[in-house]
């Protein structure tokens, strides 16, 4: 169902996570096994120390997107999981593309139209930098592809939701009361269930 | 002063004053007192170089120690341990081939939903990833069959780790969690810390809303033709009781999935059977019928629904489960109920109207109809022995009493059919992995849990061939147990797949085995042979008497099948039946 290419659409989800080593292998393996081609997926600190942030992309339709957000949450060292595709976001990703130097009026021309700025320019190649949105990304790529793109680099798209409340704000609270030098475990002090 | 005496003086010391002064600890000492925090009292395992540090300090503490023959067989286990007394079992094994041997265990339980721990030893911290002898990368390979797993490389985090992995592997829908600790961190000596509290769950709340159980209930009340499902749920969640007092409160006839045998009494006026793939006609039919199904704590596995697309299509559905991601997974549902079964059980109970279906009941005691005249337990005695045969008689004469240990294929689903379980945790079996080789070593783990119990293995000629090194266990550790081999001589569920669906080619299926009689005999065990129906009893009387653990080689019909059977993906409706009546029918109950 994941994997139905069918009504499939980006979906954008930022995922809040534990910052220890292997984390990101659990969210990772979580599409891997459900053969779902992760489109982009970028990953950083967060606002809050020992708390990294995820920013994932993947082609799924709403029902499965839903599935995923759930599945998500049985990794343990998840915090907080929300799928921004419908919200109000400001979702933008960072794009290098280095193209070869000839026709560098037109090349700066286009520059302007995608508000791309050169940030290297040497005798046999422009570099380019852009920020944007994905799909606008897309449509500076496919524009400079005539000039003969000889290298591409794309950050993989991240998002922040609109509004002064911050995405991880009520289900980060109790973590993050880390000691010197935390345990890869070593979190929260609410009370056992069981 | 022995180290827990100390350990107990230094815990009162702690709590008298202000300030606690750190007790000087092993990694390996402290491994163990986690363990023994925990409740454990026995665990499965099997020795080598990178947890040697553990097993050197393991004599000082109150845990017994069950030394397997295969590491699988630790986890299986564990496993069985688990399934019988529903406490977290544990297994041990070193680094590299110890831990991959723990694989095939450690799946089983996390399709199961069993409650596990596994310590693995590792190689030391300053050569982790360096290929060195017998390293494998463990938290790697069982990522993706734990609840979760560790990697620890400091022997002050054990207390801590060991905590939160016991808690990670009970709450919730519970499941196996690995903890793999480096040679040297269990031998560094540190300030023993207090472990903290575990991280609790991120998901969303886990209890069924006002609004969905007023809705549940309402659909409950209205339905003519309603099921009720019981699976493992109900057993994992202790919902036994409830559940008798809501199908009698509601009158709402019972199924049970493989797993939920036993969650409802077999033997109850309102039981129908086990549903699905070689479930009963009457339930699939049933089903296909219904215009409400109920059901509690389960996954609509494929085995239980056959075709999704013709499944139960004029049935509206309540789906009460503890693990969200399995709400409306295969099927879509009209009421999700979130949380444990037994809760909304009890919120749902005051909720729903006290009525009878007598109408519907008389349609579905009409179904049962034909199915009496097919049956195989009908035969007259002193014919060909029949599997069927075997597990009817072992049902009456330990009276449904017994905790049966299955294996998987032909003689799972004959047990399923044919063993009416009344209570809990009596059956166990491995469904969601189906593994074969389960059932030896997870009995020895359901008979370290209830020593004084009868406990029977039913298990086929080939996967008791798979951990069949198992029986040296029993015989070094005193475990008494009652093995009833199934031996037709085929690997027979494949072979009956062969005859249905691959026309009649056998390829590989049939299999030429040792001397089982002869095979107990070699391991200091009784072994007995059983051609005819009338050994039976006699055979099962003996095996009962030996105070060791007793094989009994049961020579059935070779190329019997299990009926009914829906073809994979097939309609619930559309089962192939047994072909007629076998001969005159003669009641022996």
């Amino acid at each position: 169902m994941i994997n139905d290419a069918s009504g499939a659409t980006p979906r954008t989800f930022i995922v809040h996570v534990e910052d220890h080593p292997g984390v990101l292998n659990r969210v990772v393996s979580l599409f891997r096994r459900r053969a779902c081609n992760i489109d982009s997926l970028a990953v950083g600190k967060s606002e809050q120390p020992g708390v990294s942030r995820i920013t994932l992309v993947v082609r799924a339709d709403p029902g499965a997107a839903a599935r995923l957000v759930l599945h998500l949450y049985k990794i343990v060292d998840v915090l907080q999981v929300a799928d921004v595709t419908a919200a109000k976001a400001v979702i933008r990703e960072l794009v290098f593309v280095k193209v070869s130097a000839a026709m560098r009026g037109d090349l700066l021309q286009l520059c302007n139209v995608f508000r791309a700025r050169v940030v290297d320019l040497c005798p046999a190649s422009v570099t380019v930098e852009a920020t944007g949105a994905q799909d606008k990304m897309d449509g500076l790529i496919e524009a400079l592809r005539p000039f003969g793109i000889l290298e591409l680099v794309r950050t993989g798209a991240v998002a922040m939701t609109r509004g002064s409340q911050p995405a991880s704000a009520s289900a980060l609270s109790v973590s993050a009361s880390a000691e010197i030098d935390p345990p890869a475990y070593d979190h929260s002090s609410i009370q056992d269930e069981v | 002063m022995s180290l827990l005496a100390e350990l107990e003086v230094t815990a009162k010391e702690t709590r008298r004053r202000p300030t606690a002064v750190p007790v000087r600890r092993t990694g390996a000492q402290l491994l163990w007192e986690a363990l023994v925090r925990e409740g454990v009292t026995v665990v499965f395992g099997y020795p080598g170089g990178a947890i040697m540090p553990a097993y050197d300090a393991m004599p000082a503490y109150p845990i017994e120690h069950v030394l397997v023959r295969h590491e699988q067989g630790a986890a299986h286990m564990a496993d069985g341990y688990a399934r019988a007394s529903g406490k977290v079992g544990v297994a041990i094994a070193t680094s590299g081939p110890g831990a991959t041997n723990l694989v095939t265990g450690i799946a089983t339980a996390m399709l199961d939903s069993s409650p596990m721990v596994c310590i693995t030893g590792q190689v030391s911290s300053t050569v982790l990833g360096t290929d060195a002898f017998q390293e494998v990368d463990t938290t790697g390979i069982t990522l993706p069959i734990t609840k979760h797993n560790y990697l620890v490389t400091r022997a002050a985090d054990i207390p801590a780790v060991l905590r939160e992995a016991f808690h990670v592997a009970r709450s919730g829908r519970p499941g196996p969690v690995l903890v793999d600790i480096t040679k040297d961190a269990q031998q560094a000596t540190v300030d023993a810390p207090e472990p903290r509290e575990p991280r609790q769950s991120r998901a969303p709340a886990a209890r069924a809303g006002e609004a969905e159980l007023d809705r549940a209930a309402a659909l409950i009340d209205a339905a003519e033709r309603p099921l009720i499902f019981a699976g493992h749920g109900i057993i994992k969640s202790e919902g036994t009781a409830l559940l008798i007092e809501f199908a009698e409160r509601t009158g709402i006839p019972v199924s049970q999935t493989l797993l939920g045998l036993g969650g409802f009494p077999a033997t109850h006026p309102l039981s129908l059977g086990m549903m699905g793939m070689h479930g009963e006609a009457w339930v699939n039919n049933a089903i296909q019928g219904a215009d409400l199904l109920v059901a509690l704590g389960m996954r609509f596995d494929d085995r239980v629904t056959g075709k999704l697309d013709t499944y139960a299509r004029g049935a509206k559905k309540i789906h009460a489960e503890i693990d969200a991601s399995e709400i409306g997974k295969n099927v879509p549902v009209d009421v999700g109920l979130l949380g444990d079964v037994r809760e909304t059980l009890q919120a749902l109970m005051p909720r729903v109207k006290r009525r009878g279906r007598p109408a519907w009941l008389k349609h579905l005691a009409g179904l049962r109809g034909d199915t009496s005249v097919r049956d195989i337990v009908t035969l007259p005695h002193g014919e060909k022995l029949h599997a069927a045969h075997v597990i009817h008689d072992l049902w009456r004469l330990t009276r449904g009493e017994a905790r049966v240990v299955t294996d998987v294929g032909q003689h799972q689903m004959w047990e399923a059919q044919y063993y009416k379980h009344d209570h809990p945790r009596k059956l166990i079996t491995s469904g969601g992995l189906g593994t074969m080789g389960f059932a030896l070593p997870a009995a020895i783990g359901a008979a370290k849990a209830f020593p004084d119990e009868q406990i029977w293995v039913v298990v086929g000629d080939g996967g008791f061939q798979m951990t069949a090194c198992e029986l040296a266990t029993c015989a070094q550790e005193g475990v008494k147990i009652n093995v009833a081999v199934i031996n037709n001589g085929y690997l027979g569920m494949v072979r009956q797949w062969q005859e249905l669906f691959y026309g009649g080619r056998y390829v590989a299926t049939p299999l030429k085995s040792p001397d089982f009689v002869k095979l107990a005999e070699a391991h200091g065990l009784t072994g007995l042979r059983v051609e005819r129906r009338d050994q039976v009893e006699a055979a099962f009387a003996r095996a009962v008497a030996d105070p060791g653990t007793v094989v009994i080689d049961f020579r059935v019909e070779q190329e019997d099948s299990v009926y009914p059977i829906v073809a994979p993906n097939a309609d619930l409706r559309d089962m192939i039946r047994r072909p007629s009546p076998l001969v005159e029918t003669s009641d022996d109950q």
